[in-house]
């Protein structure tokens, strides 16, 4: 049996790891949920065709990593994985139901025809936002940590729902229809840009002002999250993530109203959603069930995670590099045919 | 006031959720070999029957890989919510099993997968093939990690046992390559692909039968023929070889199929009967004298476990086990007979004209799947009251701060939604199959072959190396 945990502090590289892995599901689901959400308001049905067209091929890759976080959060961190999946029993499971709403729409929805392609259509815009609430709701209860007797949950079944996760609910809601809507402004062309445009530069005020809440209640939620942010020196160093998150919505702004610019404001806003999950990152590092257990005493132990990271050396690479080959192949501007 | 009792709200809840989800992954592994086979075919007879023959399942392989998806994304987190006390004791054994499935298959899978739905156009013949291929090892792939999870909760090994009641590794090539692991691999992927061949070989029928896409229909109905004529048999005795493990490491679930309380030898195999937990007996009996003895030991006389020898406490819930245990074997022997017939036919040049057949096969469609569920209703209810046999107890593995109620509502909107979903599925999948298969334009093709060769073809070409 070999074992690492010796020389390389193993929880922490899988916390990153999984951090990680939580922030590219983020970034890619987030941004077809975000199609999702924005899917009945779109001007015509050709240009939902185009909208489920772009995203179709990508969308069932996308949903691996959150099995990958689940089934991650699992391997490597079994404590954390056993006491917040039932204290957030409801919302994951209503999340689920929403992902499986919207994931076979996807399907059914080539297949239908006339009035019954309607049930899809809002099956997919339903499910996409029920799931995006949810997912921020998690994070929001997340955030505010839940309770533990031992190492089991002892809260009840309704502690998640608290106006601070309602509130990170509609952010992230927003923050996926940002997304969404720069990936349409990349992918599509015509009505269907100028639209995804619009849409996008007013549901970025929304972002900014979600965004700005959640970071100005944070430090009201933990001391520790106070003194990190605002005691010197720290402050110094924290600064240019504020500062620089702002000069990207200056950025997606004007590049919306810059009919040339048709991939950056897609970029900048996986910079915005960057830099916020990196605010929340540090605030909350490194704490896995917050304020009860950090990352070192809910790891698993050190065999299993050695074993994982020789697994995970080659093949994360080479997930990435596959992974980018598909959306290669997929480049350029989505058709409104049906493909398959 | 009705009280609602979680633990087996909660085991009803997984039942559920992991049966649904099990139809639509057998499938895919199936298909997805299926598929490689046709388009292998394709590129190197330049047969155009083949092309659209993979172009038509293709589709239905979308439907079943996404509700494959979805309901498996439910799997990952289903084991934390209900199931946390189990999950913090094993996570370290099992926790990478799972973790190199995600990792070396799902990602294959799904990523691929939009390549050889929607890149006709814009990769490579070569490349999009080799995409077909991949997809078919990634759904081997996950299965080898998920079957031998599983056979680890079923034959455990390779660990040690921490005060605290956490299970530790203690050799990973022990934990892998468990006792039941190679049998469960080699029934469950034979078994995926005869309920694919199952459903192949029913839709070729029904297009036989109605006079529709005849050489298309000939290609799936002669592949079908094959594997069910060679595998079903081939998996009678891999079954048989499972059953063997099964009986020296959970003797218990072996008792409990055949249904025998005392008998130590000469115990009779049961074609029918009720087993009754409350009297430890087995109601109604049809028997064989010495049977069930014979077919395990392969002596009249040869030693069998027996129920009674097991405290009513570590035995499993008879009835279920020893039922679902029939139903499989039956549908078994049926698959058996109609592939030998099929081949019998195909050998007296009538297995494309004989319309008593076509309806066997038609009928046959949903068997695979019956038989599929049935098998592992059998391991599963087996294995209780243990979810690590003879390690964990299934009561001690549920999650404690959830309520009956929380189950009950998810349990109802589960059932609700894959009942709309599946219905849904179904309706498609069916109406796809009614609409046909769409013939390329590509006439020059078609003519060189012609209608006669392509019979030719698809008869002598029924790609038999899809195992």
């Amino acid at each position: 049996m070999f074992d690492f945990s010796t020389f390389i502090d193993l929880p922490l590289i899988w916390g990153l790891l999984i951090a990680s892995a939580i922030f590219l599901y983020v970034l890619l689901d987030g941004f077809d949920l975000g199609v999702g959400i924005l899917f009945p308001f779109a001007p015509s049905d050709k240009c939902r065709d185009r909208m489920m067209n772009s995203i179709a091929p990508f969308w069932d890759g996308n949903e691996t990593w959150l099995v990958l976080g689940g089934g991650g959060l699992f391997a490597a961190f079994p404590l954390a994985y056993s006491i917040l999946m039932p204290a957030f029993y409801i919302p994951i499971i209503v999340m689920l139901l929403g992902l499986i709403m919207r994931g076979v729409a996807f399907e059914f929805r080539f297949k239908a025809e006339g009035k019954s392609r309607n049930i899809w259509d809002y099956a997919f815009h339903f499910g996409s936002l029920g799931a995006a609430f949810c997912q921020g709701m998690i994070l929001g209860s997340f955030v505010q940590g839940v309770e533990v007797t031992g190492r089991n949950f002892s809260g009840g079944p309704f502690d998640w729902a608290t106006g601070f996760s309602v509130m990170t609910g509609i952010a992230v809601v927003f923050g996926y229809a940002l997304l969404g809507s720069t990936w349409l402004v990349m992918k599509t062309e015509d009505i269907t840009q100028d639209w995804a445009r619009k849409v996008a530069s007013y549901v970025l005020f929304f972002v900014g002002l979600f965004m700005l809440l959640v970071s100005m209640s944070m430090p009201f939620l933990n001391e520790c999250i106070q003194k990190f942010w605002f005691s010197s020196p720290n402050i110094y160093y924290l600064l240019p993530i504020p500062l620089l998150t702002s000069s990207l919505f200056f950025m997606v702004w004007y590049d919306l109203h810059c009919p040339k610019r048709e991939y950056r404001p897609f970029f900048a806003s996986i910079g915005i959603f960057f830099f916020g999950y990196l605010g929340l990152g540090l605030s909350l590092f490194p704490w896995i069930i917050p304020y009860k257990y950090n990352i070192w005493q809910a790891a698993a132990s050190g065999p299993g995670l050695s074993l994982m990271l020789v697994g995970v050396a080659p093949l994360l690479p080479l997930i990435l590099g596959y992974t980018g080959y598909c959306y290669y192949v997929f480049r350029g501007k989505s058709g409104h045919d049906h493909m398959y | 006031m009705f009280e609602f009792d979680p633990i087996l709200l909660a085991r009803i809840q997984f039942a559920f959720t992991i049966s649904f989800h099990i139809i639509f992954p057998a499938f895919t592994i199936g298909l997805a070999s299926f598929l490689a086979v046709l388009e292998w075919r394709w590129l190197a007879t330049g047969n155009n029957h083949f092309r659209e023959v993979y172009k038509f399942w293709i589709k239905i392989f979308a439907v079943a890989f996404g509700m494959g998806v979805v309901s498996g994304v439910v799997m990952s987190y289903q084991l934390g919510t209900n199931w946390s006390l189990f999950s913090d004791r094993v996570a370290n054994v099992l926790g990478p099993l799972f973790g190199f499935e995600v990792l070396t298959a799902f990602f294959l899978e799904a990523s691929f997968l939009g390549i050889m739905l929607f890149g006709w156009d814009r990769v490579s013949k070569k490349m999009h093939f080799t995409a077909t291929c991949i997809v078919a090892v990634g759904t081997l792939i996950s299965a080898f990690w998920i079957l031998s999870a599983n056979s680890w909760m079923q034959t455990p090994q390779g660990f040690s046992i921490e005060p605290d009641g956490r299970l530790m590794p203690t050799n990973w090539l022990k934990i892998i390559f468990n006792p039941s692991f190679p049998y469960r691999f080699a029934h469950m992927i034979t078994a995926a692909y005869l309920t694919t061949a199952f459903v192949v070989g029913g839709v070729g029928s029904f297009y036989l039968w109605n006079k529709r896409h005849l050489q298309h229909a000939r290609i799936m109905l002669g592949m079908a023929t094959i594997m069910a004529a060679l595998v079903a048999p081939m998996q009678l005795m891999i079954g048989h070889m499972h059953g063997e493990n099964t009986m020296e490491y959970q003797p218990v679930k072996v008792a409990a199929m055949e249904g025998n309380w005392e008998h130590t030898t000469n115990a009779p195999l049961y074609l029918f009967g009720w087993p009754n937990q409350q009297k430890e007996t087995t109601e109604f009996g049809i028997t064989i004298p010495n049977g069930a003895s014979f077919v395990l030991t392969g002596k009249a006389d040869g030693r069998i476990p027996n129920l009674k020898s097991f405290a009513p406490e570590d035995r499993p819930p008879v009835v279920w086990v020893f039922w679902s245990f029939r139903i499989m074997v039956g549908i078994g022997m049926l698959m058996i007979l109609v592939g030998e017939l099929s081949a019998v036919q195909y050998f007296r040049k009538k297995l494309f004209d004989s319309r008593w057949l076509q309806g066997v096969w038609m009928l046959m469609m949903p068997s695979g799947f019956i038989a599929l569920l049935a098998g592992w209703f059998v391991t599963e209810i087996g294995r209780q009251p243990w979810t690590a046999y003879g390690v964990i107890r299934t009561v001690h593995s549920v999650s404690p701060a959830i309520l009956g109620p929380q189950v009950a509502w998810s349990l109802f909107a589960f059932v609700v939604m894959y009942t709309f979903v599946f219905g849904a599925g179904s309706y498609y999948i069916l109406k796809l199959i009614g609409k046909g298969i769409s013939v390329s334009e590509d006439t020059e093709q078609f003519y060189k072959h012609g209608l006669e060769a392509s019979i030719i073809e698809a008869s002598k070409s029924k790609g038999g190396n899809h195992v």
